[in-house]
């Protein structure tokens, strides 16, 4: 690593801060430029300038706020159930093995048919309401955090659960004071991943049966062949993801802090 | 073996249930069809309506996708990762663009390559592409750097650097990647169908299902697509464990 430092700053003068918005400025300065001449007609690719307009545009008349709204208090609904429900069961796996040996089977075969696949299985049973779109978003957050929080709980190391028998704890004591402690860390992994699942699942479901949302706007966008409209709701998208993740990683940090210790 | 007794009680329980709930009439025969009725769909699926050549359209998509995106995949990931001006340069941007949900991409791949054949292989080619760049990028970044001093002072040229050292200490990190974007492929097949109807494949199926209110065509095409998903990720962790044998544990 050290011999790779140095060859890169001999070779590398510039700073990695000026070089990371390279390649994007090159881009958009070639989009520009293919936009300006007409290299490519804008029913296929609209200007980066038409884009922001669109943007611009969707945040000033409000329809990017609703949609957007309207879209995370879905997926907020959503993972909350999601997760709770997921944590409950796999604190109960985790605990007890024999509770595993029960339901582990039928989870993973639960869990085998991808999200995607369950949407139209429950656009029957429940109709496309409001409904759907939680269901489906529990879904999707509920099998990773089942996952994480099992194998957060098997992870904590016995030499643990010998202290708190050395201080004669209860069950619920080691519980409550060793054992969770001991496995949040990876638990809010599987949270992490839980959220990164839902604000996909949000996007195939609004993609296939919504009226209002950030997934909306894409299909509307199609329809109408406004591909400033799909580029831009697909940056907001992209933008809300990120965020989102983020959020949780700066948590997680946080809560890793301890283990330095 | 208790295990497994344990672990066969509640299927078999929703089963019972299940067939219970539809003999009795208890529940909407059209919201939950009988598992008799399943079976039977599934019969005529296979024999009168072409069920096989639905699953290997699927199939050949999928492999035709995963292919393409994955040796790509290995390609601009062993660039990346080896050379730190491609790294700084392009790094980001791939990070940036892959936040945005991979089934956002749909309706702008339908307006640019239509909604057949072409558009589909090259959604499920991005999917696949994404999990092996990153985890081949992070493979190559992982190199030994004792080694790496060791392969100077041999002299090593770039390409025995690269061959010799590199590619085969990045190999269980691609494996990562790749068993994922089997995994990514096989869902993306599914998702390409269904938001580009055209020509024949399971998610199709699904979604003529759902169209016509046939639950029991639904029910058969998740099934499918479950069964599938379990043998392809069996399969691909089979063949990682055999290929990463050499590795000391």
């Amino acid at each position: 690593m050290r011999v790779a430092k140095i060859s890169a700053r001999a070779w590398l003068p510039i700073p990695p801060a000026i070089i990371a918005p390279l390649f994007p400025i090159v881009l958009l300065a070639l989009w520009s430029v293919s936009a300006r001449f007409g290299w490519l007609p804008p029913q296929i690719l609209p200007s980066p300038g038409e884009v922001w307009a669109a943007l611009l545009d969707m945040a000033h008349s409000g329809d990017l706020a609703g949609n957007a709204g309207i879209s995370l208090l879905r997926v907020v609904e959503g993972f909350a159930a999601g997760s709770v429900l997921g944590l409950l069961l796999g604190v109960a796996m985790g605990l007890s093995p024999k509770t595993e040996d029960y339901v582990k089977p039928l989870f993973t075969a639960f869990a085998q048919v991808p999200t995607l696949g369950w949407i139209p299985f429950l656009m029957l049973l429940v109709g496309i309401g409001e409904p759907l779109k939680v269901l489906v978003i529990a879904k999707a957050a509920f099998v990773p955090v089942t996952l994480n929080t099992l194998a957060g709980i098997r992870a904590v190391p016995p030499m643990y659960r010998e202290v708190g028998a050395l201080f004669r704890f209860s069950r619920w004591q080691l519980l409550r004071k060793v054992v969770l402690p001991a496995a949040v860390p990876p638990i809010f992994t599987g949270l992490r991943y839980g959220l990164t699942h839902a604000w996909n699942a949000l996007v195939a479901v609004e993609l296939l049966a919504s009226a209002e949302g950030l997934g909306y706007l894409l299909v509307w966008g199609r329809q109408m062949f406004w591909l400033d409209t799909m580029m831009a709701a697909m940056l907001i998208i992209g933008i809300v993801g990120f965020t989102l993740d983020r959020i949780m990683a700066a948590v997680e940090a946080r809560l890793q802090r301890w283990r330095l210790a | 073996m208790t295990r497994h007794l344990r672990g066969a009680v509640l299927p078999m329980l929703l089963l019972a249930t299940w067939e219970a709930a539809s003999r009795a009439h208890l529940v909407d025969p059209r919201l939950v069809p009988s598992p008799e009725l399943v079976a039977y769909t599934a019969f005529d699926q296979v024999v009168h309506e072409g069920l096989l050549r639905n699953l290997a359209a699927s199939l050949l998509r999928d492999v035709a996708g995963f292919t393409l995106g994955s040796s790509l995949g290995v390609m601009i990931g062993t660039v990346l990762g080896l050379s730190r001006i491609a790294d700084r340069l392009f790094m980001p941007s791939f990070n940036g663009l892959r936040q945005i949900a991979i089934l956002a991409w749909i309706p702008l791949i339908s307006i640019w390559f239509g909604e057949g054949e072409a558009a589909k292989v090259v959604f499920i080619m991005a999917a696949a592409l994404i999990p092996v760049v990153l985890n081949t990028h992070e493979g190559m970044c992982g190199a030994s750097a004792k080694l790496v001093d060791v392969a100077r002072t041999l002299t090593f040229t770039r390409w025995q650097l690269v061959t010799k050292l590199y590619l085969p200490s990045a190999l269980p990190s691609i494996a990562t990647g790749v068993h994922l974007a089997l995994i990514y492929a096989w869902v993306a097949s599914i998702g390409s169908e269904y938001f580009m109807t055209v020509g024949p494949g399971i998610g199709g199926l699904i979604i003529a299902g759902r169209e016509r209110f046939q639950m029991d065509l639904v029910i058969l095409g998740i099934l499918i697509l479950g069964l599938v998903g379990f043998l392809i990720n069996r399969g691909a962790s089979a063949v990682e464990a055999r290929l990463l044998r050499w590795r000391d544990t």
